[in-house]
């Protein structure tokens, strides 16, 4: 490809349009209503399609009678775990995933067994609501309940109740005999532990809990399918990966992908839940029995009973220091739960584990464990923020027992550019450090306290990803442009697309419109999530945005009659440059445009590309908390997230994530978590006792973003959206810690617990 | 499902009491809640806004008579109430939020019987009682009386609350209330407290009654409690005595929002904290 010079590449300073705060183009229609989320989708003859969900957390299904059902009428179609193929046990590549579609047919339609309370065992359409919800009390269900097991500690006893009798832990060298709960122990290692303790000075060992926490998208999951005579499919649906919804439906119902089209919809929110299907199927099923379109909305319960949260965790975190501060030998194990079916982030949460600090002798141990709970989904981050908060808790208490300040010792320890990371590859530039100094600078960080008050940091890291994206750009005739990606927009990337294209081009951003193409407009496009989006298609974006540069200088040769690489592209106009410089006048990108037609056609851009050298974001936040030292209820005072964002395309949406995931933390750290009775049943399946914050809970969330950009991206884009949520609960943990004197290593540090840990520490004569 | 807004009284008891599952219904903030989830399924819903007095604030006997209906925006509003009963209307103004508060009524919380309900401690405390009608006539009842476990009261089939009175006050008189939720809105009360007193002149409580949300099957008015500050000059003995009597009078249960220890440990706490806030509004006074 030869290279032309761009606007886009010159140094920071002369960028017009990235960097900018603009106002969000779907903005408008959000806050007037007039935008169309997942269950605003309607057609003629549309049935309702609703889902019969077990009422118990383990329980072998010896049969389903639908005969009742499908005799009432109104009932077009039902369908049950007969209408799904059985799968194999593998994973296989979706997209950057590895997915078992064993267990996802599993999950989607529960076939021996429930596993869970809420688990699908069959779905009906009908011609109203109350039809539907009639046919379901109707399918009698032949239940053998079996006694369930939730915690993934107990759920590794011997004793413990078997969800999978063939599941034989992977992982292991020789292989177990006995089937367990336990699908797979992971180990990351380098260095000499046993001589890094040797070496340490002091040594500090914590045992850690946390809860499964649900990423709390106020959008529930919803979906309109069409499945005509044909076989031929369309599908609405609120997701953050219409490519992926396709390939899994394909998959599940044996269709060819070029039979079904997605249209992915607005979106309220996913964090990482809406990547995997589950209405999905059961709605193409249902219309391709039918013939009629199908619409399926869950209510908040069923999003609470069966939709991925993330996993609960115990973990034990050891780390030795010398009395400089350095730290000699880490180790870690970390068990975590998967829900019903393996597959649990603990993976990434050992790479991520220690991957702040540069540690010569370190070991991470993982299990991955199902339980009775629905099967988790990725949440902002997947598997960091645990393993990292029992982490930084530990760094904190070794900084205080050390007598130094918690981010010094964080800097004297801090991964830098050419720090080799646990789980592999060295850091190229990466921020840590400038968050750090950014902390200690910073006005809070030195701001003095009230009584009850106490101060927390906590660092984080998250890796960001790369992979496939398409983006393909149209010149049209007056000059403006529409520029069609295929990476659902949950933060403002149609904005900043639109930043990043109209910069490449020199040319306003008004005249810039960004639309996500369904799955049959655009080539394939991994899914919005691991921060991708801003990084991967804004790269496609940029390449595509070039490609019709090129051909735009090459219709300003044409109408100059010079040669193609005589013509530059500068300030949004072809240029005569070398021998013919200003032998012509500057033709602009609406004059090119306007006459398209003569000079070869119309003029477009696309860009097909698997993006490399994603860029690691690392953050650092502080919070000062207040204890009511007689309810042991924490109010958040202050709260400060700094982050490196590579480059902020646009700040305010960087801005916005950071300060979202501070909220999901605090939410994390204080209060949020599944209450479940002695029957396996959650009994706050609803937003009034999960308690997510509020937004009175919340002091403004103070940001700061640092940029040392990513070389691999054009503009030096790291992806922002998930590491704001990896300090939060650290943080909090940290300064709640500082404030009462005795240190609590179990989330939520709900009032009841807080409370309980003064009364000891003050019966403990503290 | 029959809807009906009568607009009489005598309409609304024979309407009430004409059918098998019929249900009274004022904001409707718990009863569609409650529709919607399948938990009542009632055969006529009796809508009561249109009734005479139900949505009223009228001065009565130097006190309040509240129709059964008003809202807590209304309550907030009323330029009189919030002087004198200051207790009673930060009570109902916890309930939920800007929007809920446009419909949610002391009627409709006291009779939907939870126990943690916010309004019923601070009108327990504040010694109100209602006025009921029903197919057998009228009566009189203490509001600690309505309810008899969660989710029931000793209403009569075709009997529903038309007003709820609070008495006029002695100088030197006032009531706080108090609930203890892990959030700061948006929460159902773990723990509520109201107390409400009067001092004399020397600051001695010569009337104090203090109620508890949340640590039994109904809110509860724990004379105790009162009695512990009645003679004193709410000095620290006598919040001693206060907090060890208000723990006493706990039943509550472990469950989603909060444990049993919990709740015994904070219903002190609380009850210290709400006569603090009475006293300083009582002292406070000329
Ligand atoms: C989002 C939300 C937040 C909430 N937060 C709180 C809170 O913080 N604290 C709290 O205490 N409550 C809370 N509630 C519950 C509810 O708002 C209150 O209980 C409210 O006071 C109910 O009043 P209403 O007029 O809406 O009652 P309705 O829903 O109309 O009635 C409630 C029940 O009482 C019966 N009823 C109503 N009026 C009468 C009458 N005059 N005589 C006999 N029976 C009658 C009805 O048949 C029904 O059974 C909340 C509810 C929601 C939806």
């Amino acid at each position: 490809m030869n290279d032309i010079p761009l606007a886009g590449t010159a140094p920071k300073a002369e960028l017009k349009w990235v960097g900018t705060r603009g106002p969000r183009p779907d903005g408008l229609d959000k806050v007037t209503g007039r935008a169309r989320y997942g269950a605003d989708f309607r057609l003629p003859g549309m049935l309702v399609g609703r889902v019969l969900r077990s009422p118990h957390a383990h329980a072998r299904i010896r049969g389903i009678d639908i005969s009742k059902a499908a005799a009432l009428p109104g009932v077009k179609a039902i369908v049950t775990r007969d209408d799904f193929r059985d799968m194999p046990s593998e994973f296989v590549p979706a997209g950057e995933m590895m997915v078992n579609y064993r267990d996802i047919v599993r999950n989607v339609m529960a076939r021996e067994k429930a596993l869970y309370e809420g688990h699908p065992v069959a779905a009906v359409a009908a011609t109203s609501a109350s039809i539907a919800r009639e046919a379901l009390s109707l399918i009698k269900v032949d239940y053998e309940v079996l006694p369930h097991v939730i915690d993934a500690a107990e759920a590794m006893r011997a004793d413990a109740p078997l969800l999978d009798e063939t599941m034989i832990t992977a992982g292991v060298d020789p292989a177990p005999t006995k089937p367990s709960n336990v699908a797979k122990r992971m180990e990351f290692s380098t260095g000499d532990l046993k001589a890094g303790f040797a070496q340490a000075d002091f040594v500090i060992e914590r045992s850690f809990a946390t809860k499964p926490v649900h990423q709390g998208y106020l959008e529930p999951h919803a979906c309109l399918a069409s499945v005509n005579e044909a076989g031929q499919a369309e599908l609405w649906c609120t997701t953050q990966g219409h490519f992926v919804v396709r390939t899994h439906c394909a998959k599940l119902l044996d269709m060819e992908m070029s039979q079904i089209r997605v249209i992915a919809t607005e979106i309220g929110g996913g964090f990482g839940g809406k990547t995997v299907v589950y209405l999905e199927p059961l709605a193409l099923a249902l219309s391709s029995k039918s013939k009629r379109p199908v619409k399926m909305v869950m209510t908040r319960e069923e999003v609470f009973l069966s939709t991925g949260p993330t996993s609960g965790a115990h973990m034990k975190v050891k780390i030795g220091v010398r009395k400089d501060g350095k730290i000699t030998a880490a180790e870690a194990e970390l068990i975590y739960e998967a829900g019903a079916f393996q597959g649990s982030p603990v993976g990434p949460g050992c790479m991520c584990a220690f991957a702040p600090y540069e540690i010569e002798n370190a070991r991470v141990i993982g299990y991955d464990v199902i339980s009775n709970r629905p099967k988790v989904a990725a949440y902002r981050a997947p598997g960091a923020p645990i393993s990292e908060y029992a982490v930084e808790c530990v760094i904190d208490e070794l900084a205080q027992k050390l007598g130094l300040d918690p981010v010094e010792f964080r800097l004297k320890n801090g991964a830098k550019a050419g720090t080799r990371a646990l789980y592999g590859p060295k850091f190229g530039p990466i921020g840590l450090v400038a968050t750090l100094e950014a902390a200690k600078n910073h006005p809070h960080y030195s701001a003095p306290l009230g009584p009850n008050q106490g101060r927390g940091v906590a660092s984080g890291f998250w890796f960001n990803i790369g992979g496939e994206s398409c983006a393909s750009l149209h010149i049209n005739e007056d000059g403006s442009v529409t520029l069609m990606i295929g990476t659902p927009d949950i933060g403002g990337s149609r904005a900043s697309m639109a930043l990043m294209a109209a910069e490449t081009l020199g040319i306003d951003v008004a005249h810039v419109r960004t639309l996500i193409a369904d799955t049959d407009s655009i080539g394939y496009t991994f899914l919005t999530g691991g921060s991708r989006a801003t990084f991967a298609t804004g790269m496609a974006t940029v390449d595509a945005a070039k490609a019709a540069i090129r051909q735009l200088c090459a219709r300003a040769a044409k109408i100059w009659e010079i040669s193609e690489d005589a013509v530059v592209w500068e300030d949004g106009h072809a240029k005569p440059a070398g021998q013919n410089a200003a032998t012509f006048p500057p033709m602009s990108l609406a004059e090119l445009a306007g006459k398209a037609g003569k000079t070869g056609g119309p003029i477009s851009g696309h860009a097909e590309i698997n993006a490399q050298g994603a860029g690691p974001s690392f953050g650092t936040h502080i919070v000062d908390v207040e204890v009511d030292k007689e309810t042991g209820r924490v109010d958040i005072k202050r709260y400060t997230v700094i982050q490196d964002a590579g480059k902020a395309v646009h700040p305010g949406y960087v801005e916005g994530q950071f300060q979202g995931g501070a909220a999901q933390g605090v939410g994390w750290a204080l209060n949020e978590e599944y209450v479940y009775g002695a029957d396996g049943k959650l009994q706050n399946a609803g937003f009034l006792d999960y308690r997510m914050p509020v937004t009175s809970d919340l002091p403004m969330i103070d940001t700061v973003i640092v940029e040392i950009p990513n070389p691999a991206h054009p503009f030096g884009v790291r992806g922002v959206g998930e590491t704001p949520i990896v300090p939060p609960m650290a943080a909090i943990a940290n300064a709640i810690s500082r404030a009462i004197g005795t240190r609590l290593c179990e989330l939520p540090m709900s009032p009841p617990k807080v409370l309980k840990a003064m009364q000891a520490h003050k019966a403990n004569g503290g | 499902m029959r809807y009906e807004a009568p607009e009489t009284i005598d309409a609304a008891v024979a309407l009430l009491g004409s059918v098998g599952r019929a249900r009274p219904l004022a904001g409707g903030t718990d009863l569609l809640v409650q529709l919607r989830a399948g938990i009542v399924e009632p055969d006529l819903i009796v809508d009561l806004k249109k009734l005479p007095g139900l949505r009223t604030i009228a001065k009565e006997k130097g006190g309040f008579r509240i129709g059964a209906a008003v809202t807590g925006a209304e309550l907030r509003e009323h330029p009189d109430l919030r002087k004198v009963w200051p207790g009673v209307v930060e009570a109902a103004n916890l309930i939920g939020s800007t929007q809920i508060q446009g419909r949610a009524s002391l009627g409709g919380n006291l009779c939907n019987a939870s126990p943690a309900a916010d309004s019923v401690p601070a009108l327990i405390a504040a010694g109100a009682t209602v006025t009921i009608i029903g197919p057998g006539g009228q009566r009189e009842l203490a509001v600690e009386a309505v309810a008899s476990g969660p989710g029931k009261t000793i209403l009569a089939k075709g009997e529903f609350v038309t007003s709820i009175f609070l008495p006029a006050r002695p100088p030197r008189s006032a009531d706080a209330y108090l609930r203890f939720i892990p959030r700061t809105e948006m929460d159902i009360a773990v723990v509520g407290c109201g107390v409400s007193l009067t001092l004399d002149q020397s600051g001695t409580c010569t009337a104090a009654r203090v109620a508890l949300g949340a640590v039994a099957e109904r809110a509860l008015l724990v004379a105790e409690a009162g009695a512990a500050l009645i003679g004193s000059k709410l000095d620290a003995a006598a919040f001693e005595k206060l907090i060890a009597a208000a723990r006493k009078a706990c039943r509550p249960i472990d469950d989603k929002r909060g444990t049993k220890v919990f709740r015994i440990d904070i219903a002190g706490v609380l009850a210290q904290r709400t006569a603090t806030i009475a006293a300083e509004r009582a002292r406070g006074q000329k």
